[in-house]
């Protein structure tokens, strides 16, 4: 059913090993003939087939993977794209939509057999809509100039994931993106009012709009973190929110991670829900303090950052409860910033930890598990011990007020070992932040990376539960197969039903 | 026969749904039945209760999570988080009183399998933005779980979101674990007085979109005011509720004050006046009291700028006011047996959105459709992820569309 494909890691002469689909030698066969319909209905330089104009789409932001497609097509309209897919739908041609290519997971990982449907031209804001407070725009359109689109009249689209400069609303929808704000302001899915939404068989739908909730079942929802295996989106409606009045950080040092936990619980626990709220381990401090001098303190074991938004009244007030809370917590430092630049210097830190990790290190692997918060120190503990088993060094940042991790595993993908000891390294971490009750991933997504980890936390019934769901939109499995699920069952396999028991109408269930 | 299963546990749900898959039975899937008479009347042969799925499984103030099995009362839990300063954040409606049942009922399954929320809405979101896990029984008798207890996760499709608001078509949820806020410290409303509906909607679109953080934004027209207590007159009045920490509240106020004077006079409503008002739009009370609960009751959901142009589009006796800042309308029309869903549904056309016919009688909910009818393609998918599901029939039926 999979074929072992060997995707070659770059750079070096390392290979990596991922179980794809089998080319359809069918399909490879006619590519010649595929390729011309395809420029019938994308005329132009919309349809890429050679080889070297090919290569910049290989991978996407895990670049451990790499796949040349056997087409690039980049439509421009949404009946380009319902055409594209209606014939890929009849030809049984695999397709795997892209949005900017950031996703960590292998998410937009090409198909050796597969079209590569690249959204990027779909890059027009269609409608600004204040007194709704809306924003229609096409897939393509990147996160952050949906909120430059709006600022002019103070208004902003909260999701931030940290590629929001490249990464797509498209991709963010598939991906159902998160950011440093989703424990105030909610993920993706919390913040996408409808979509257009072409499916496998060219059908063109509409789910949601300018309104609230679904009138029958919440497809949308579903969409939303579907990770492109149930549709290609062509219009996306986004909620717009006005910006508070003002922004303040609070940068507190501790001398365990327990205390620096004990006091993020304290402060949910005493009613704040913070803007954002992040903590940095000793590794991670040190690696960004060298690289921005952001001014942290480096002789302490973990660092919050909380930042509070609202009226400069509600404000002002909520940090001195912060700064108090963070002395009943053993704090050693803690500095609220008196300015903007004062605030976004605490931020550039954080923000530039891959970067920072990437400076002291040839290469890192960025993990993305959730935990329950409580967990922390167990886990942080845990993770030391595995950082000596594989004799890698790992940096963590943490989404502190919703619990998601990302360990940094810092390696040399040119030292032979060190590459397969870091995925190794990897798994052993997301196996732990499942094992305490926690998931696999966070906001970073299942695809190619994780897909082998489902089961851990999830059933054969709870697995086939969800490709029923996929069979729903695509029965043929021809949308971005591969990805998230580990073993490719058909839609006919999985529509039989297997009742065993139930033989008997339960003398034991009381009945009236 | 309208015998009864009450599963007393999550093995004997999945017991019952394989019986009822074995002796081809269907059956109706039940709380505390405060929604029970919404949507298309059911042909079941067998009811199946899940009251006594019943407790709090895990409740951990610091980390904002709760677990339950689903048939525990929203009493229960509501009390349980005051008692910590926390509550639900999507303010859950009740239901129970616009069908002449008593106030304070209904489960934490029937409020999620419905997608309930409340005013705070616009805000907060709704049951299914709270929604972090769930174990349910399928229509295939399989039990499955999704999700988990942790807010970040976006491991596998969020099933979360497709069962909540499909009614129970597709599984009987048996444990529920959603997210759980901290209560906000004190609460105001800031109330426009005089506007017509049109107005109404711009003066709300001017509070939603300003800094003032709004949790809660309702136009009352002059014909239903004088339902709703907490209001200084009983004249038309378009209510925004501001809610946080003292200081907070005291700022936003004036700031909010003086943003809506140009639209008509305002007035203040202190803590206690508040909270009573916005406890009457939550419960629909003018359509709930005596002597209303005969009219047919729509539910429109629709883009909060034009809910008042639902005013030029129905029969002037349709009574109505707004919540959502115009985006959801209660509409009541006037006459028993007469819920004028062509009306409705042209008007809904027009505007974007959907409807619902929360209240009629069975005769008339089994003539016309309840739920907004869904173009061919997307009655497909909804067909298709049934059949996913629940491929024999076997949850509630019928109860959105025919065949699903």
């Amino acid at each position: 059913m999979a074929a072992i494909v060997t995707l070659r890691k770059q750079p070096g002469n390392l290979t990596m090993s991922v179980r794809m689909p089998e080319p359809d030698a069918r399909v490879l066969a006619k590519r010649e003939r595929i390729v011309t319909a395809l420029r019938t209905i994308v005329p132009g330089e919309g349809v890429i087939a050679t080889e070297r104009e090919m290569k910049p789409f290989e991978s996407d932001g895990l670049t451990a993977y790499r796949q040349t497609p056997m087409v690039v097509v980049l439509p421009e309209t949404t009946e380009q794209v319902s055409q594209v897919l209606t014939y890929c739908y009849g030809e049984g041609i695999k397709v795997v939509p892209r949005g900017a290519g950031t996703s960590l997971s292998g998410g937009a990982l090409p198909l050796a057999d597969g079209v590569l449907l690249g959204m990027a031209k779909f890059n027009r804001i269609r409608e600004i809509d204040f007194e709704n407070r809306v924003a229609v725009v096409e897939p393509g359109v990147t996160n952050l100039a949906v909120s430059n689109a709006v600022a002019h009249a103070g208004f902003y689209y909260a999701p931030d994931p940290s590629s929001q400069i490249a990464c797509t609303i498209g991709g963010n929808v598939a991906e159902n993106s998160g950011g440093v704000h989703c424990l105030k302001y909610g993920m993706t899915t919390n913040n996408v009012l409808g979509c257009e939404l072409v499916l496998i068989t060219g059908e063109v739908v509409r789910l949601g709009g300018k309104h609230l909730d679904a009138e029958g079942y919440d497809l949308l929802g579903v969409i939303n973190g579907s990770e492109g295996l149930l549709g290609v989106l062509t219009e996306v409606t986004v909620r717009i929110l006005q910006k508070a009045e003002t922004q303040r950080a609070v940068l507190v040092g501790f001398p365990t991670s327990e205390d620096a936990g004990e006091c993020v619980s304290r402060i949910i626990a005493t009613g704040i829900i913070p803007g954002g709220m992040e903590m940095m381990d000793k590794p991670a401090i040190h690696a960004v303090e060298e690289f921005v001098h952001a001014g942290y303190p480096l002789n302490v074991e973990a660092l919050l950052i909380v930042e509070l938004d609202g009226p400069h009244a509600e404000v002002d007030h909520l940090i001195a409860r912060v700064e108090g809370i963070a002395k009943g917590c053993r704090s050693t430092s803690c500095r609220a910033s008196t300015s903007e630049d004062e605030r976004l210097l605490f931020w550039a830190g954080r923000k530039a930890a891959f970067p920072a990790a990437g400076r002291i290190s040839p290469d890192y692997y960025c993990m993305d598990g959730t935990i329950p918060r409580a967990k922390l120190p167990e886990v942080l503990a845990e993770m030391k011990v595995m950082s000596e088993k594989y004799g890698l060094r790992c940096a963590n940042v943490f989404h502190a007020g919703d619990g998601n991790l990302h360990p940094l595993i810092l390696y040399d993908a040119n030292v032979p070992g060190e590459l397969d000891r870091a995925e190794r390294f990897g798994s052993e971490i997301l196996r732990l932040c499942v094992k305490v009750g926690g998931v696999l991933t966070g906001e970073h997504g299942v695809g190619v990376e994780k897909r082998d980890l489902m089961p851990e936390m999830f059933s054969e019934l709870d697995l086939a539960a969800q490709q029923r769901v996929k069979c729903a939109f695509d029965e043929k499995n021809l949308l971005n197969p591969g990805k998230v699920f580990p073993v490719l069952h058909s839609c006919a396999e999985l529509g039989r039903m297997h009742i065993s028991g139930g033989k008997l109408p339960f003398p034991d269930i009381p009945r009236f | 026969m309208t015998d009864i299963l009450k599963p007393r546990d999550a093995n004997e749900v999945e017991e019952a749904i394989r019986w009822a898959l074995n002796a081809d039975k269907a059956l109706e899937l039940l709380g505390q039945g405060t929604k029970r008479a919404i949507g298309r009347p059911s042909q079941t042969d067998l009811t199946l209760d899940l009251s006594g799925l019943s407790g709090v499984t895990l409740y951990e103030p610091a980390e904002l999570v709760l677990s339950a099995r689903a048939g525990t009362s929203l009493a229960e839990i509501e009390a349980l988080l005051a008692e910590n300063n926390q509550a639900l954040a999507f303010e859950p409606m009740d239901y129970g009183p616009l069908f002449g049942g008593e106030a304070g009922g209904g489960s934490i399954g029937g409020a999620i399998a419905t997608n309930l929320s409340g005013p705070r809405r616009v805000k907060a979101g709704a049951a299914r933005d709270h929604f972090l896990g769930v174990t349910a029984v399928t229509g295939r008798g399989e039990s499955i779980k999704s999700g988990g207890r942790v807010v970040k996760n976006v491991t596998g499709y969020d099933m979360c979101k497709l069962l909540a608001g499909s009614w129970g078509t597709l599984a009987a949820m048996t444990d529920i674990t959603i997210k759980v806020l901290p209560k906000s410290e004190t609460e105001a409303t800031v109330v426009v007085l005089g506007l017509e509906d049109r107005q109404a909607c711009a003066a709300m679109a001017a509070a939603m979109g300003s800094a003032c953080d709004v949790s809660g934004a309702a136009h009352l027209p002059d014909h239903v005011a004088s339902f709703f207590d907490g209001l200084p007159k009983p004249e038309s009045s378009t209510a925004l509720r501001l809610e946080g920490v003292e200081p907070s509240v005291a700022h936003r106020k004036e700031t909010l004050a003086a943003l809506m004077k140009p639209f008509g006079p305002v007035a203040l409503l202190d803590e206690k006046d508040s909270a009573e008002l916005w406890r009457c739009i939550r419960t629909v009370k003018p359509f709930a009291v005596e002597g209303a609960r005969e009219r047919p009751l729509w539910r429109i959901s629709t883009a909060p700028a034009r809910g008042h142009e639902l005013l030029e589009l129905l029969t002037p006796a349709a009574q109505m006011f707004y919540d959502w800042a115009g985006g959801l309308v209660w509409v009541a029309m006037p006459f028993a047996n007469e819920p004028d869903a062509a009306s409705i549904r042209g008007a809904v056309k027009k505007l974007g959105g959907h409807a619902t016919l929360v209240r009629a009688p069975a005769s008339i909910r089994a003539a016309v459709d309840v739920f907004e009818p869904q173009t061919p393609a997307l009655a497909g998918l909804s067909k298709r992820v049934k059949e996913g599901f629940d491929p024999k029939g076997v949850l509630n039926s019928g109860r959105m569309w025919a065949g699903v």
